[in-house]
C-alpha cells in the first residue's frame, strides 16, 4: 500500500512541476474553464500589487479572495508554487480515512450481518477491495486532469478543496472541535460549504449514537456544542480579517460577489450567460431562485440519509460544484475524487458509459468552442453555452445515478438482491 | 422702468448712427432680434470711456509696430486696463500647416465682472453679454470652472504641431466646484443634464461609470489655488459625434451671434467639411487687474479647424477667407473692444514661401507654446482693412515648397495590442524629441470598468530600461460603478521614447449593457499627457498682460517652461458579445437543466423503491369489475 502510494506521489508531482516549467503554464492559468473571478491568480498577484501601492484591494472589483488568504500569499508569494503543489495532497488524508472508514464499515456489517439477506452478501465489499479503495481516491485526484489543470494554474480552489479535505479528514477521524473550525474556514473562504454543515452533524450524532429526534434533551446538547464551535470559529476568523484589513469592505467584494454574480465571464457554470441574458426586472428573482437551489437540497437530503452523512456529504459537495455561481474544474475534480469510494455503487448505475461520453466529450469540447468564438470569430457565445449546459447536465445525470444507485442499495440491502415478483417471476424495482 | 429703458436706448441709438460708420449701422438695423439690438447698443454706450482709450491703444500698436517691429508686447504693460466693465475681445487665428492643411482658430472672449461666488451675491440678475444661460448655469451649481469641448476628428500633433488649446476627440467636460459644494456628484448629474441641452450634446451620458477624479492633471487654469480634487469632476464622451446641433447653440452664446463679426464665418456646411473640428467653452475666475483687487469671469469660446483643401486633393495649395467659409468678413462685432485676424508669417519673413492679400502693416510677435512667432495682425475695427470694396477677403498664395516642420517637443500615440476577445495590452508610446533636456510628465488614463485592468502588469520603459513612476495614483473599477483612474508622473529621458503598457480582461456584459452597435466596438477616452516642457524662447509670464488671445490660456508659472496637454488618440476596443437574439431560449434552457436536476433529486427523495406488479389488462378488469357485482370470485 505504501510503495505504490509514494510512487503516485512522485508521479503527480513530476507532473505538476514538469507543467509548471513549461510555457503551457500561463495558456493554462488563462483558461476560463480553469479558473474564476474568485480564484484567479492573477487576481491574487494583481491584489498584492494593490496592497503595495496603498490601495485597499477591495477597492476595485478584481480581487475577491478573504482577506486571510491575501496575508497568507503576502508571505509565501514566492513560494506560491508548493503551496499549491503540496495542498493536492491534504486530499490525500482524506483517502486514507475514507479507507478506515470503510473499515468501520466492515466490521459493522460483520456484526450486523444477520441483518441482512444472506443474498446481499455480495453487495458488501470485501477486505481486498476495501485495501485499494485509499490508492484509487488519492489516484482519482492526483492523476486527475481536471486538478493538475487547477493546481498548475494556481488557482487558489485547490487550497479551498484542501480545507474541505481536511475538514472531511477530522469529520471522519471524530474531532468535532477541528472538524468546525475547518469548516468556519471553508464558509469562510466561499460560503457554500455552509451545507456541510448539516452532514457533519449527522455524522457525530451517529458515531456517539445519539439519535436524531428532536425531544432529546442530548440531541439538542450535541447540536448546540458543535453549532457553537462553528458559529464562534466563523466570527473569530472573520473579527480577525477585519482586524488585519480594519475595514469590513471584503464581505461585500468577497460574499456579495459570490452571491449577486456580477462578473458574467464565462466559466463551466450555469450562471454567467443565464444572468448576461437575463431582463432586468427579472434578474433579482432569478438569482435568489438559484443560490435557494443551492442551499435548497440540504434539507431534504439530510432528512433522505441521515442515516449516510458520508454519501450526504458527497451529494452536497458535488451539488455545490455543479449550481455555484463561479464554478471551475477545481470543484469538479474534488467530488469526482469520491467516486472511487463509490465503486461498490457500480453494478446499480444505470447510465455512466452515457456520461462519461459526454463528460468526455464537454472536456475536449470547451477548449475547442472557446477557441472558435473568442479567437477565430467564427463561433458565437451559443456554441461555449451549449456545452457547458452539456456539462452540467452530465453532471447532474451523474450525481443523480450515484444517488439512485446508493439508495437501491441499501434497498436491496433490507429487502435481498433477487426480489420475486408475486407469481415468482423476478421482478423489477421501480420508484413509487 | 421699461419706459425708462427704451428712452435711454433711443438716445443710444441717436448717439450711435451719429458716431459709428453707415453700414455697421445698416446690419444693426437688419438685426430681426430688437431687443437684441437694444442690449447691444446700449453696450457700447456704457463702453464709450473705453473706446476712446482702445482707439489710443491701437493707434499705439500700430505706430510702435512700424517704428519698432520686434517688440510688440512688452510694451503694452505701459496699458492701464480698463475700469472694471464687462468686455468682448473676437480673434481668428491662420497658421498655414507644412502639410498644405490650414489651421484657423477662433476665440472669442467675454469678460464678466461679477463675483457671485462671494458671499451674498448669490443673485445675479443683470446680464449684458455674457450669455444668461451659462450665468444661471454657473451660479446655480456653484461652479468654480468649467471646461467643455466638442471635437470631430483627431489632432495630428505630428504632422500639425501643437495646437492653441487641445482637446481630445469627442466631448470632454471637466468642472471644478466651489469649495461650499456639500453634493459634488449630484451638482455634477445636474450640470451634465442642464448642458446636454444647452449644447444639444448627448452629455447626458456622462454618470458615476464615466467620471473619475483626476489627482493631479486637472489643475484649475483661473483663480483659486484649489487643491482638493473632490471637488473636480472629469469625463470624457469619446464616441460623441459633434455636429451643426452642437454648433448652433455654441453661436448663440456669442454677444453678436452669428450676425457679425468673425463669427460670420461659421458656416456649418464648410466648418464640417474638413478633417478636424474642435469647439469649445472655458469659463473661470481671472484678476481683473494686475492687483487683483475685483475678480471677473471669463468666457472662452474657441473654435478650432483645420482644413485639408490641399491634401484631399480638392484644390491648390493657396487658399482665401471665401475659399474656406464661403463668406468675406464685411465688419467686427460692434461690440467687441477688440476684433482682429492673425496670420502665422513666422516662416516667412521675407516673403518668399508666400503672400499675402491684402498686404498690412501691422506685425506682432508672440511667445506661443514655447517658440516666438510673428504675426500679421489685420484689425477689424478699422475701416481701412475693408478697402473700398467694403469686404475682407484674405488671400494666400503659396510661391514655393515650405520647408520641414520642428518635430513637436512631446507627442504621444496609444493602441491595443493582442488578439482574441479574452485579453489585451494597452500600448502607450509618449516621445520626447527634446534633444538634450529630459522634463517630467503626467499621464492620466481613465479606462472604463468593462476592460478590467491589471496593474501589477504595468511597465514603463524608456529606451529599453525600466523607467520606474515616481508617482502612481491608481483607483481601480467598479462594476457598473466607477471607472479605472490611472495616473503616473514619469520622467521622459531627452530624446527618446517611453513606452507604457498594462493588460487588460475584457468583460462579458449584460445583453442590455451594449451600445446599439456592439460588434463596432467599445471606445475608451484619449489618455491625458500634461507636461511643463522646456521652452525655447523665454515664457512671459506676466499673465494680466495684454496678449493675443490664443497665447494667453494657460496661465505661465515660470519663463523656462511651457505647459502642453497632449491627447493621444481613444481606442476601439471589442468585446465579446452574447447572442442578443435569444434571451428567451437561454433562460428555458438553462431552466431545464436545473430542473432536470431539480426533478431527478426530487424523484428519488420523496419515492421508494417498490416491485413493479404491472396492473391486469382491461378486459380483466372489466370481468372482476362484473364479477364483484355479480358476487363471484374474482379472476386471479
Amino acid at each position: 500500500m505504501a510503495a505504490p502510494l509514494t510512487l503516485l506521489l512522485i508521479v503527480a508531482v513530476t507532473i505538476r512541476a514538469v507543467l509548471f516549467r513549461s510555457s503551457l503554464a500561463e495558456l493554462i492559468s488563462e483558461r476560463v474553464e480553469v479558473v474564476s473571478p474568485l480564484n484567479a491568480w492573477k487576481r491574487v498577484v494583481e491584489g498584492l500589487a494593490l496592497l503595495d501601492l496603498g490601495v485597499s484591494p477591495y477597492s476595485g472589483d478584481v480581487f475577491h479572495e478573504t482577506p486571510l488568504m491575501i496575508y497568507l500569499f503576502h508571505f509565501t508569494v514566492d513560494y506560491a508554487e508548493i503551496v499549491f503543489m503540496v495542498s493536492p495532497y491534504f486530499v490525500d488524508c482524506l483517502s486514507c480515512f475514507l479507507a478506515s472508514l470503510d473499515r468501520f464499515r466492515k466490521q459493522k456489517y460483520a456484526l450486523e450481518s444477520d441483518r441482512y439477506p444472506a443474498d446481499c452478501l455480495e453487495l458488501l465489499r470485501s477486505p481486498k477491495e476495501m485495501f485499494y479503495i485509499p490508492l484509487k481516491v488519492a489516484m482519482f485526484y492526483l492523476l486527475n486532469p481536471f486538478t493538475i489543470l487547477s493546481c498548475v494554474a494556481k488557482s487558489t480552489c485547490g487550497l479551498n478543496n484542501a480545507i474541505i479535505a481536511l475538514f472531511i479528514f477530522c469529520t471522519l477521524k471524530g474531532s468535532a472541535l477541528l472538524s468546525g473550525i475547518l469548516l468556519a474556514l471553508a464558509t469562510y473562504q466561499s460560503i457554500y460549504p455552509l451545507t456541510l454543515f448539516a452532514p457533519a452533524l449527522l455524522f457525530f450524532l451517529q458515531r456517539l449514537y445519539i439519535p436524531v429526534n428532536l425531544r432529546r434533551s442530548s440531541f439538542w446538547c450535541f447540536t448546540l456544542q458543535y453549532a457553537f464551535i462553528y458559529v464562534g470559529s466563523l466570527v473569530v476568523i472573520t473579527g480577525l480579517s477585519f482586524f488585519l484589513l480594519g475595514s469590513w469592505d471584503f464581505i461585500p467584494s468577497v460574499y456579495g460577489f459570490i452571491f449577486s454574480v456580477p462578473d458574467l465571464t464565462p466559466n463551466i457554470g450555469l450562471f454567467w450567460y443565464f444572468f448576461a441574458e437575463m431582463f432586468e426586472h427579472f434578474r433579482l428573482f432569478f438569482i435568489c431562485v438559484f443560490q435557494i437551489n443551492v442551499f435548497f437540497y440540504t434539507i431534504p437530503l439530510s432528512i433522505k440519509l441521515k442515516e449516510h452523512p458520508v454519501f450526504l456529504i458527497f451529494m452536497q459537495i458535488a451539488i455545490i460544484s455543479i449550481f455555484k455561481s463561479y464554478p471551475t474544474v477545481g470543484d469538479v475534480a474534488l467530488y469526482m475524487a469520491f467516486l472511487p469510494a463509490w465503486s461498490h455503487l457500480y453494478r446499480f448505475l444505470r447510465n455512466i458509459f452515457l456520461v462519461s461520453c459526454v463528460l468526455l466529450a464537454c472536456s475536449a469540447l470547451f477548449p475547442v468552442l472557446w477557441h472558435l468564438w473568442i479567437y477565430a470569430g467564427s463561433a458565437n457565445s451559443n456554441f461555449y453555452y451549449a456545452i457547458t449546459l452539456l456539462f452540467n447536465f452530465g453532471q447532474i445525470l451523474l450525481v443523480s445515478d450515484y444517488f439512485y444507485a446508493y439508495l437501491r442499495r441499501e434497498h436491496h440491502l433490507t429487502h435481498g438482491l433477487y426480489l420475486k415478483k408475486k407469481d415468482g417471476t423476478e421482478a423489477t424495482l421501480v420508484l413509487k | 422702468m421699461a419706459a425708462h429703458r427704451c428712452g435711454l436706448s433711443l438716445v443710444c441709438i441717436l448717439f450711435f448712427s451719429s458716431l459709428a460708420h453707415p453700414s455697421r449701422c445698416d446690419t444693426l438695423e437688419k438685426a430681426n432680434d430688437n431687443t437684441a439690438t437694444k442690449r447691444s447698443i446700449s453696450e457700447v454706450n456704457t463702453d464709450g470711456s473705453v473706446a476712446g482709450e482702445d482707439m489710443n491703444e491701437r493707434q499705439w500698436q500700430s505706430t510702435d509696430v512700424e517704428v519698432n517691429r520686434s517688440d510688440g508686447t512688452k510694451n503694452s504693460e505701459t496699458f492701464t486696463p480698463a475700469p472694471a466693465k464687462d468686455q468682448f475681445q473676437e480673434e481668428l487665428v491662420i497658421r498655414p500647416l507644412h502639410s498644405g492643411d490650414i489651421y484657423a482658430s477662433f476665440q472669442f472672449r467675454t469678460l464678466w465682472d461679477t463675483d457671485f461666488l462671494q458671499e451674498g451675491q448669490k443673485k445675479v440678475s443683470h446680464y449684458r453679454l455674457f450669455p444668461k444661460s451659462l450665468g444661471q448655469v454657473l451660479s446655480k451649481f456653484s461652479v468654480q470652472e468649467l471646461h467643455i469641448s466638442f471635437t470631430q476628428g483627431f489632432w495630428r500633433t505630428m504632422q500639425w504641431g501643437q495646437p492653441f488649446i487641445p482637446s481630445p476627440p469627442g466631448a470632454e467636460l471637466w468642472v471644478w466646484f466651489h469649495h461650499t459644494v456639500s453634493d459634488v456628484d449630484g451638482n455634477w448629474k445636474e450640470l451634465t443634464n442642464v448642458l446636454s441641452g444647452i449644447f444639444c450634446a448627448s452629455l447626458n451620458f456622462i454618470d458615476m461609470t464615466n467620471t473619475v477624479q483626476p489627482s493631479a492633471s486637472f489643475k484649475p487654469l483661473g483663480l483659486g489655488n484649489a487643491t482638493d480634487h473632490r471637488f473636480l469632476r472629469y469625463a470624457t464622451l469619446p464616441r460623441e459625434i459633434v455636429c451643426t446641433e452642437n454648433l448652433t447653440p455654441w453661436k448663440k452664446l456669442l454677444p453678436c451671434g452669428s450676425k457679425a463679426g468673425l463669427a460670420v464665418l461659421m458656416k456649418s456646411e464648410k466648418l464640417f467639411h474638413s478633417s478636424f473640428h474642435s469647439q469649445a467653452v472655458h469659463i473661470r475666475p481671472i484678476c481683473q487687474d494686475e492687483q487683483c483687487t475685483s475678480k471677473a469671469w471669463e468666457l472662452r469660446q474657441t473654435l478650432n479647424v483645420v482644413f485639408d483643401h490641399y491634401t484631399s486633393g480638392q484644390g491648390k495649395k493657396e487658399w482665401s477667407l471665401f475659399k474656406m467659409f464661403s463668406r468675406t468678413l464685411t465688419e467686427a462685432c460692434p461690440l467687441a473692444s477688440s476684433s482682429k485676424v492673425y496670420v502665422d508669417i513666422t516662416d516667412n519673413p521675407e516673403g518668399e514661401l508666400f503672400e499675402l492679400s491684402p498686404a498690412t502693416p501691422l506685425l506682432s510677435q508672440a511667445v506661443v507654446l514655447g517658440d516666438r512667432r510673428t504675426y500679421s495682425v489685420y484689425d477689424l475695427t478699422r475701416a481701412e482693412t475693408f478697402g473700398q470694396l467694403r469686404s475682407f477677403n484674405l488671400l494666400l498664395r503659396w510661391k514655393g515648397d515650405s520647408g520641414d516642420m520642428l518635430r513637436p517637443l512631446l507627442h504621444a500615440e496609444r493602441y491595443v495590442a493582442g488578439f482574441g476577445l479574452q485579453t489585451g495590452e494597452i500600448h502607450t508610446v509618449i516621445y520626447n524629441n527634446h534633444p538634450y533636456r529630459a522634463f517630467p510628465v503626467l499621464l492620466m488614463d481613465s479606462v472604463p470598468w468593462y476592460l478590467q485592468l491589471y496593474i501589477h502588469t504595468l511597465t514603463v520603459t524608456s529606451k529599453s530600461r525600466d523607467n520606474k513612476p515616481s508617482y502612481i495614483h491608481y483607483q481601480p473599477a467598479k462594476d457598473r460603478h466607477r471607472p479605472h483612474l490611472l495616473e503616473m508622473l514619469i520622467q521622459l529621458p531627452p530624446h527618446s521614447m517611453t513606452e507604457v503598457t498594462v493588460q487588460f480582461e475584457r468583460a462579458l456584459l449584460k445583453w442590455t449593457e451594449y451600445t446599439p452597435d456592439p460588434n463596432h466596438g467599445f471606445y475608451v477616452g484619449s489618455s491625458v499627457i500634461s507636461a511643463l516642457v522646456p521652452s525655447m524662447v523665454a515664457m512671459s509670464t506676466n499673465f494680466t498682460q495684454d496678449q493675443p488671445l490664443f497665447s494667453s490660456f494657460v496661465p505661465v508659472k515660470e519663463e523656462s517652461s511651457y505647459f502642453v496637454r497632449v491627447y493621444t488618440e481613444p481606442l476601439l476596443v471589442n468585446l465579446p458579445t452574447p447572442d442578443f437574439s435569444m434571451p428567451y431560449n437561454v433562460i428555458c434552457l438553462t431552466c431545464t437543466v436545473v430542473a432536470v436536476g431539480y426533478g431527478s433529486f426530487y424523484n428519488l427523495l420523496t419515492r421508494t423503491f417498490q416491485v413493479d406488479e404491472p396492473s391486469p389488462p382491461l378486459a380483466k378488469r372489466l370481468a372482476n369489475f362484473i364479477r364483484r357485482i355479480r358476487g363471484v370470485p374474482l379472476l386471479a
